[in-house]
């Protein structure tokens, strides 16, 4: 293990933040090139900050996203939606509608005819209850915004005319709008199916004796949180662009879509196409963060609406719609006591976890995918001897929940961390040497949640975070603070993050569609360029870049001979899309696979014109030579143009062409990165106002194929992390009505509030993939909530008082500090 | 988030923006920066036939200060033309107006939002509203029949409602004294959120003695409010911390979050009080 910053990693890319290299006395990492050349020299391109293949396309302003897409004769679609949150649609006459001028057509459930999308677990039913989305609600509307019928119309303006012209009559029922009212005796039901409301309800681990654990240990803590409801606000809104292509006969639906080949299932089962007849196309992407990883209803209406008409069909979202109609994620309870020896080692975990998954069960996923991650993940980095838990998925009368970076980690890691923050105030302990007696050190590890966990640094990380805050003097200045009646405070974060969940963890979750493996096809063209396709789908992620990276290092050429394609089910053979920390990690082992395969056929080629058996060659910077005589070489080109211009003269047994096709999955408990998080934050005594003055950030996630995107996926998740900590939050009235429809009411943190952030990187390469990385896609926004909440609470101290619900506002804070 | 149809007219002079308002009556709209009447139209919470276009309109973009010492400020002047201005069309008396600015949204809606737009808008957290109150600014309306000035006092009736008749065009802000001695600040959550309280103070100086001043709150009603028992505290001598507590215990107790806005009202007028004493 070796650790950098950041900015020594970079190739001509030094932050403002230069701090020390701690000495460590490792060394480094197997398959990072700690020493590479200049970015635009030869060499290894792996483990360098190359700059993005995608950058002067995209910001330059001719990045090609949905909505700058068109199609000569192309109509605007809007939807009509619910503006109860609960209810039966008695009356929807849309006559009005398809009178008002510009307007061509109006669809509601039954003109189209639409099969439902019905997300699925294979366990009994009192664990998991079934529940369809119909892609138009039928007679019952369950949330504010759930789609009743498709307005189509020759522009944006005249589709939103219709939908005002839209006549529906409601017998409103009583909405469920919270976990408490879901629960309670007598509830109204959301779904006939869900007795109780409920999903979902597991109780995967209960260690036998648990209870006299509790009943004899030193001391028992307790944590009761709430996280408030968010919106994964990706930049770009969700939108379609479908046709239907006559000569290909073939549905043509481009979408913003972090998994092309599930929509195609989707939209396939629902038309009653053959999936052959429907191709998703996905363009540039700005974002998606999980709420594009599942199978939204709009772009289903979109396409069926393009298949009526025989036109194309355009729908974007406005951000209204995303903000209050698409899908959420967060709002979770829990319940926790842990309990502690007098030593500091903690004994055992009981836990109860209620997930507000709204109004749907989210496709592929189901309504499980926070409570199943939460009550399998939830001890972390520590040694937990004993384990309890329950996890729930109850379902309210909300825009229904999807993943949104980190899946519940976010909000279980917070609880971990303040679990052992109260318990070292109540034993009297330094809260970082109690993490430090507790955290896993010896690896492999297999936890009390049967997951077997590779290695990591998570002591390491710990103490260069915490070291990292002494010596830049934040302890003293906060001593200093206090003696002048200000409130600074300091908090820790330390987590790991499952990455690269293979068939085998995802089955664990006895889901019916079971996503794990990725395909890659790697081809060299006459000439020797070489085209690389991937089954993840890049929406901001640089995978242009790294997955380049990577394939250009295998076969050792330059990356701009490289160039790869993601985002087309007609092209990229098949793959699950992007999501869940996997691209680098499991479509990067593909790429790499798929062009070790390539080179051997290279290799093959060459052997048979020197008569030699190919293992006796290698490939060298573009050509392939001879072990035994690195001076007798023989370029690509001249092997490409072999393989397909003079096919006669292969040799036996070698078919013509070049293009090489492998797939990489994970077979045991995948690869873990970790991070430790600290945050200094002041409080405005009188206005209860959080600062944020410190952000250290120490992660590993194995080797960095590119330093300078693994920074970019840091920062950007840790101020989304910030954001669910202190500013984002949906709320609904007792209406069921969303509290936010624009960016007034839902308080996206701006630049201006995020503080600066130092990085460290130290690398355990990942010893069970084909590139020795990890997945670094969600740490930074995993770690922020926890660290930002112990630092307000350490600035609280004082008071006695402290917070547990997410976001944390300037009037709790007050609250805290002044009783009231 | 389209607007509803509309007809789009533009103005040459202030005259032709009146004669158009007058003509097309209670369904057009005066558009300035289009800060707020753009986004309310996009959610057609606003939904005129008509726009007037004014936002061409140079002889009302522009920033003096007069002989007798007022500051006077063409109605389309924008956040940032006032930000930016020199000590030569702002001098120290108004110092405040300038500083006021850095709390109005973030730096493209001080580019495009302008003094009178914000006024004509009155959105009760509006800090070019509050100035008005504290500052006690005259505001020149232009209708069909001439010019016509209404007291800031008198000019705010309601959220997002005003004195102006659907056939005015609010031309000049006039803010008679200077206010050498004045400070305006606020809290929200975010930079650039409408505040979740505001307050400005302007301290009547002599010397170094307070003889007394006045005090406007923003956030805590339907208007910005004048707070007259803190400012009977400020006439007869009393601390900014008595000021700041007559100011919060104006304020009513009852309602959602109202002992929290009470407690940043009594914070910021003390602050307000002693940053403008300060200068």
């Amino acid at each position: 293990m070796t650790a950098r910053t950041p900015e020594e990693r970079h190739d001509g890319h030094r932050g403002r933040d230069g701090h020390g290299v701690p000495d460590g006395g490792h060394r480094p990492g197997g398959a990072g090139h700690p020493d590479s050349p200049p970015a635009d020299g030869p060499g290894p391109l792996v483990g360098r900050s190359v700059p993005r293949k995608e950058d002067p396309r995209l910001l330059s302003g001719r990045g090609r996203f949905v909505d700058d897409l068109s199609e000569p004769g192309m109509l605007h679609a809007q939807f009509v939606r619910s503006t109860v949150a609960h209810g039966e649609v008695t009356v929807l006459d849309l006559d009005a509608v398809r009178r008002v001028p510009g307007v061509v057509a109006a669809f509601d459930a039954a003109d189209l005819g639409l099969g439902d999308i019905t997300a699925r677990l294979h366990r009994p039913p009192e664990e998991f209850a079934e529940t369809a989305m119909p892609v138009l609600a039928r007679r019952r509307v369950r949330y504010v915004g759930e789609p009743l019928a498709i307005v189509v119309a020759r522009d944006p303006y005249a589709a939103e005319d219709g939908l005002e012209a839209a006549r529906v009559v409601y017998e409103e029922r009583e909405p469920v709008v919270d976990e408490a009212a879901a629960l309670a005796d007598g509830a109204p039901l959301v779904h006939a199916a869900a007795a109780r409301n409920t999903l979902v309800d597991v109780a995967p681990f209960a260690t036998e004796g648990i209870d006299d654990v509790f009943a004899a240990a030193h001391r028992v803590v307790r944590v009761e949180a709430r996280t408030g409801r968010q919106n994964a606000l990706p930049l770009e809104t969700r939108g379609a662009l479908a046709r239907w292509d006559d000569r290909a006969e073939q549905l043509v639906l481009r979408t913003c879509t972090q998994v092309p080949h599930q929509v195609r299932t989707v939209a396939a089962g629902c038309l009653g196409l053959d999936e052959r007849a429907v191709r998703v196309v996905v363009p540039d992407m700005g974002g998606g963060f999980g709420l594009k990883c599942v199978v939204g209803r709009e772009e289903i209406a979109t396409a069926a609406a393009a298949l009526r008409l025989r036109r194309p069909v355009k729908w974007i979202e406005d951000r209204k719609d995303a903000l209050t109609a698409s899908f959420l994620a967060r709002e979770q309870h829990y319940d926790v006591r842990a309990a502690f020896a007098a030593d500091g080692r903690i004994l055992g975990l009981d836990a109860d976890i209620v997930c507000d998954m709204g109004a749907y069960s989210c496709y592929p996923f189901t309504a499980g995918i926070e409570p199943l991650m939460a009550a399998a993940e939830l001890p972390g980095v520590y040694r937990v001897p004993a384990y309890r838990v329950r996890g729930r998925a109850v379902t309210t009368n909300k825009a229904p929940s999807a993943p949104y970076r980190g899946v519940s980690r976010p909000q279980y890691v917070m609880v971990m961390e303040r679990l052992f923050e109260r318990a070292a105030r109540e034993l009297d302990m330094d809260a970082v040497e109690l993490r430090r007696r507790n955290l896993i050190t010896d690896f492999p590890y297999t936890g009390v949640n049967n997951i077997t966990y590779d290695p990591g640094s998570y002591r390491e990380s710990l103490d260069l975070c915490e070291r990292t805050l002494r010596e830049e003097g934040w302890y003293a200045r906060r001593d200093a603070a206090a003696a002048e009646g200000r409130r600074l405070g300091i908090g820790y974060a330390c987590f790991n993050e499952r990455t690269g969940y293979g068939s085998a963890a995802f089955a664990q979750r006895r889901m019916d569609m079971v996503p794990g493996y990725d395909l890659a096809e790697v081809r060299m063209d006459p000439g020797g360029a070489v085209s690389v396709t991937s089954g993840t789908m890049s929406h901001g992620q640089s995978h242009e870049t790294t997955l380049a990276q990577i394939a250009a290092d295998t076969l050792g050429v330059a990356l701009a001979k490289v160039k790869l394609h993601q985002g087309d089910t007609d092209r990229v053979p098949y793959g699950w899309g992007t999501f869940a920390s996997r691209s680098v990690t499991i479509g990067g082992s593909a790429v790499r696979l798929a062009a070790e395969r390539l080179g051997e056929k290279l290799r093959r080629l060459a052997a048979a014109r020197w008569d030699i058996p190919w293992e006796e060659t290698e490939l060298h910077r573009g050509t392939v030579r001879r072990r035994d005589d690195p001076g007798t070489a023989v370029a690509y080109p001249e092997l490409a143009a072999l393989a397909h211009f003079r096919a006669h003269l292969l040799p036996k047994g070698l078919e013509p062409g070049l293009t090489a096709t492998a797939s990489f999955d994970v077979f045991h408990d995948g690869t873990f990165s970790n991070a430790t998080h600290g945050v200094v934050a002041e409080l405005d005594a009188e206005t209860g106002g959080i600062t944020l003055l410190r952000y250290v950030c120490v992660e590993d996630c194995g080797v960095a194929i590119n330093p300078q995107v693994v920074e970019g996926q840091c920062r950007g998740g840790i101020a989304q992390g910030i954001a669910g900590a202190l500013f984002e939050q949906i709320t609904y009235d007792e209406r069921g009505e969303p509290s936010a429809t624009g960016f007034l009411d839902y308080k996206v943190p701006t630049a201006q509030e995020i503080p600066d952030i130092t990085l460290f990187h130290l690398e355990t390469p990942c010893a069970s993939n084909a590139t020795g990385a990890k997945g670094v896609g969600e740490g930074g926004t995993i770690g922020a909530p926890a660290a930002v909440l112990n630092a307000v609470n350490d600035a609280l101290r004082a008071t006695g008082t402290e917070l547990d619900t997410l976001p944390i506002t300037p009037e709790a804070v007050h609250r805290a500090l002044h009783g009231a | 988030m389209k607007p509803a149809a509309f007809r789009y007219h533009r103005a040459r002079d202030a005259d032709g923006a009146v004669r158009l308002l007058a003509e097309l009556g209670e369904e057009a709209k005066a558009l300035a920066g289009g800060q707020s009447l753009v986004a309310m139209m996009a959610y057609r919470l606003a939904r005129p036939r008509h726009l007037v276009d004014i936002g061409g309109l140079r002889e009302l973009d522009r920033l003096r200060t007069d002989a007798d010492g007022a500051l006077r400020v063409g109605a389309l002047t924008t956040h940032h033309t006032v930000e930016r201005a020199p000590d030569s069309l702002l001098g120290p008396g108004f110092a405040v107006v300038r500083e006021t600015m850095r709390w109005i949204g973030h730096l493209p809606i001080r580019t495009r939002g302008t003094a009178g737009g914000s006024l004509a808008h009155a959105d009760a957290t509006a800090e070019w509203c509050l100035l008005a109150v504290a500052l006690d600014a005259e505001l020149h309306v232009l209708g069909p029949h001439g010019t016509r000035r209404i007291a800031a006092a008198d000019f705010f009736l309601g959220p997002y409602t005003t004195a102006l008749e659907p056939d005015e065009l609010l031309v000049e802000i006039v803010f008679p004294h200077p206010a050498p001695y004045a400070a305006v600040t606020e809290f929200a959550e975010r930079r650039g959120d409408f505040a979740l309280a505001s307050a400005a103070v302007v301290l009547d100086r002599d010397g170094g003695t307070v003889r007394g001043g006045r005090v406007a709150l923003g956030g805590v009603g339907p208007v910005p409010l004048r707070a007259a028992a803190a400012e009977r505290v400020l006439a007869d001598g009393g601390t900014f911390a008595e000021c700041a507590r007559a100011a919060a215990d104006a304020l009513p107790e009852e309602g959602r979050g109202a002992a929290y806005r009470r407690q940043l009202i009594r914070t910021l007028v003390r602050r307000a009080c002693e940053e403008a004493d300060a200068r």
